[in-house]
């Protein structure tokens, strides 16, 4: 975290003349942490006090969660899906990035439409569009019964498949784009170097093309991981009982409960566990060093 | 000196590589409408230097690509030691390529780069981390094995790229203007080292340049491109002497162009009435003595430095001298004639020549052998 803040100072104060002066430097990025500190790191802080203090100092809302079995396996259920999803858009994000590096012209423009313009459209029309296709005499189940390969319709609505099904689609293009950007990055000459140095079209992806677009997996990966972790309205639309999500729990204790210390205790664990993820994720790959470069 | 040179003439650890020829017959390439190549025939021997000159967009890079194999002929055939490999995948056809940018995996240290072909051809790792220690020996790059291209100067990755491009000993070596990004002095000096290279190892190098003095200097036999269409193809001096044209004449080295009309012919000189009036004489070219008639518009080709400057008194073509520009070893006069704006002279600094100032009115005199016809 602290890296890529001096990453962020340093892109805007290079020694050696180019660039602004340090000073100045901080005073453009003031509005921004100002900004920030106001709108974000001071709420999450407070509702983090808010969990260990009330009115003294005290564990009990951490215990509480780690002793009730249901809150752990939310936790469990929270991470195991998102880890699902990540690998899912990445098995479906990688193709569709390594075409679109390939196109040009209005092929490339409308494979970029294609992409984008889900991510412009409400995820609210996207789930019910997902209710409509899925459920009991939706389009599938009609579908399929149409063409008698099923008698009675499939239970596909409001359980684990379908809150799979809509966050992949949902985060879809947050995998694809850093992919297709690190992919169309990669100088051309390296695979035709590549090729006429003896490797075939699979050794040059596998050698060549692949462990460069690794930091455009990285960035997706990681970024589809988090949002997937705190996805609520998916999950609330087109998800049953036993799809409550870490993010819909929080949700129900501040709006519907109104316990603001055990809201607090959940939100800082999932904090925490996601902080220490990104760390080890970050050791690995060195995304912050790849970053850089 | 001997610490300077960068590339080790006497290095032995690269055995000799048996050069191979190359063959490009009636090659055409076509983007829709437009003709890339137009009919490109070439023969190229073993262990042979030519070079590939032309304009950008002449087609030299196309015809480049079609004998790596990045591209295929829309009509015609390229053969590689007689086997027509048009329609063979590049990394088949066992080719040795330099890129301008070098091309160099960022991902892997330089030992991995240069090792990468001998990996593609499935030797032993320790037999090919050997090898590559050599082919990095032979360009004086030792000790920078275990570094990232990305921490090595731009002469440095170069000289990577040709020992990776050189390691697994390929028949044929194609380099796509390889010294384009470097700047002028490190160029001469990569010119002359891997002229050395491809002279001791004995490989078919057939390398794409926009800069003819790069050409004369490296290749065996230059082949100048324009348009697509192969204009002419010939050791430099042949170039330099006898252009066949007067594109050529004026790509290779500079050159004076006067229009004239055909006054006389005697044996192999030739008079001309220029467009000022003046009565010149000149060599005819194979194309004009082909054709040429009397009375014929023709065109006179001359090299700045083979032409004289005397004394306006002595009659022939007239002009003022416009400009002195010191260059050097000569002095390059700018000469305006009654129907030409700029007749350019180069007069060694070191002679014993009339050396006139600005302003000065002067007659312009060269030998009828120093002067093409076309």
């Amino acid at each position: 975290m602290t890296a890529s803040l001096k990453r962020v100072v340093a892109a805007f104060a290079q020694p050696g003349g180019r660039g602004l002066p340090m000073p100045l430097a901080l005073a453009m990025l003031a509005p921004l942490v100002i900004g920030l500190s106001a709108a974000f790191i001071l709420p999450v802080g407070r509702l983090l006090l808010v969990s260990l203090w009330n009115p003294h100092f005290t564990l009990a809302e951490f215990i509480r969660i780690g002793e009730t079995p249901l809150y752990l396996r939310i936790f469990g259920r929270t991470f195991g899906l998102a880890a699902l999803v990540t690998v899912l858009t990445l098995t479906l994000a990688y193709p569709v990035a390594y075409l679109m590096a390939r196109l040009t012209g209005w092929r490339l423009a409308a494979a970029v439409a294609a992409v984008m313009v889900p991510l412009w459209t409400s995820v609210l029309v996207r789930g019910y569009a997902w209710i409509i296709i899925l459920q009991r005499t939706g389009l599938l189940n009609s579908t399929l019964q149409y063409l008698g390969l099923i008698d009675e319709p499939l239970p596909l609505l409001y359980n684990q498949f379908s809150v799979t099904v809509a966050m992949t689609h949902v985060l879809l293009p947050y995998m694809i784009l850093p992919i297709w950007s690190a992919l169309r990055t990669i100088p051309r000459d390296l695979p035709l170097a590549a090729q006429s140095l003896g490797a075939g079209p699979v050794r040059v992806f596998l050698l060549v093309v692949l462990p460069l677009s690794l930091t455009g997996v990285a960035s997706g990966t990681l970024m589809v991981f988090i949002l997937a972790l705190g996805f609520y309205v998916v999950p609330a639309l087109v998800g049953g009982p036993e799809t409550l999500m870490i993010a819909t729990l929080i949700g129900q204790q501040t709006t519907e409960l109104l316990n603001w210390p055990f809201a607090g205790a959940l939100a800082a664990v999932l904090l925490a566990i996601t902080l220490l993820l990104v760390a080890v994720f970050n050791r690995f790959l060195g995304l912050d060093r790849k970053a850089a470069q | 000196m001997t610490a300077a040179r960068a590339i080790d003439e006497e290095f032995t650890g690269l055995q000799p590589i048996r050069g191979g020829t190359v063959a490009v017959e009636a090659v055409v390439k076509r983007y829709g409408d437009f003709v890339a190549v137009d009919d490109v025939s070439l023969d190229i021997g073993q262990g042979e230097f030519v070079a590939l000159l032309g304009p950008s967009g002449s087609g030299k890079t196309t015809l480049l690509m079609m004998i790596a194999g990045f591209d295929q002929p829309s009509s015609g055939a390229v053969r590689i030691d007689g086997v027509d490999v048009s329609h063979m995948p590049p990394h088949r056809r066992d080719i040795g390529m330099v890129f301008q940018k070098y091309a160099l995996f960022p991902h892997m240290s330089i030992l991995d780069n240069v090792a990468f072909p001998l990996r593609m051809r499935g030797i032993a790792t320790r037999e090919r981390r050997r090898q590559a220690a050599d082919a990095l020996a032979m360009v004086s790059l030792q000790g920078l094995e275990t570094r990232l291209p990305t921490q090595l100067s731009g002469g440095q990755q170069q000289r990577v790229a040709l020992a990776r491009a050189i390691v697994y000993r390929p028949p044929v070596l194609l380099m796509d203007e390889p010294l384009g990004a470097l700047d002028k002095k490190l160029r001469e000096r990569m010119q002359l080292e891997i002229k050395r290279l491809q002279e001791s190892l004995g490989a078919t190098v057939i390398y794409v340049t926009h800069d003819q003095e790069e050409a004369l200097t490296m290749a065996d036999r230059i082949a100048v491109m324009n348009h697509g269409k192969l204009e002419q193809v010939g050791s430099p001096a042949e170039l330099y002497e006898r252009p066949a044209n007067p594109f050529v004449a004026n790509f290779i080295g500079e050159t004076n162009l006067m229009d004239g009309a055909l006054l006389g012919i005697a044996g192999e000189e030739w008079a001309l009435r220029l467009d000022d009036g003046s009565i010149v004489h000149g060599t005819p070219s194979v194309a004009a003595r082909r054709s040429a008639q009397l009375g014929a518009r023709v065109r006179l080709a001359v090299r700045p430095e083979r032409i004289g400057l005397a004394a306006a008194s002595e009659g022939g073509m007239i002009g003022t001298v416009t400009d002195v520009i010191y260059a050097g070893p000569t002095l390059i006069y700018l000469v305006r004639t009654r129907s030409l704006p700029e007749v350019i002279v180069r007069i060694p600094v070191q002679s014993d020549a009339l050396k006139p100032s600005r302003g000065a009115t002067v007659a312009l005199a060269w030998a009828a052998a120093n002067a093409l016809v076309y």
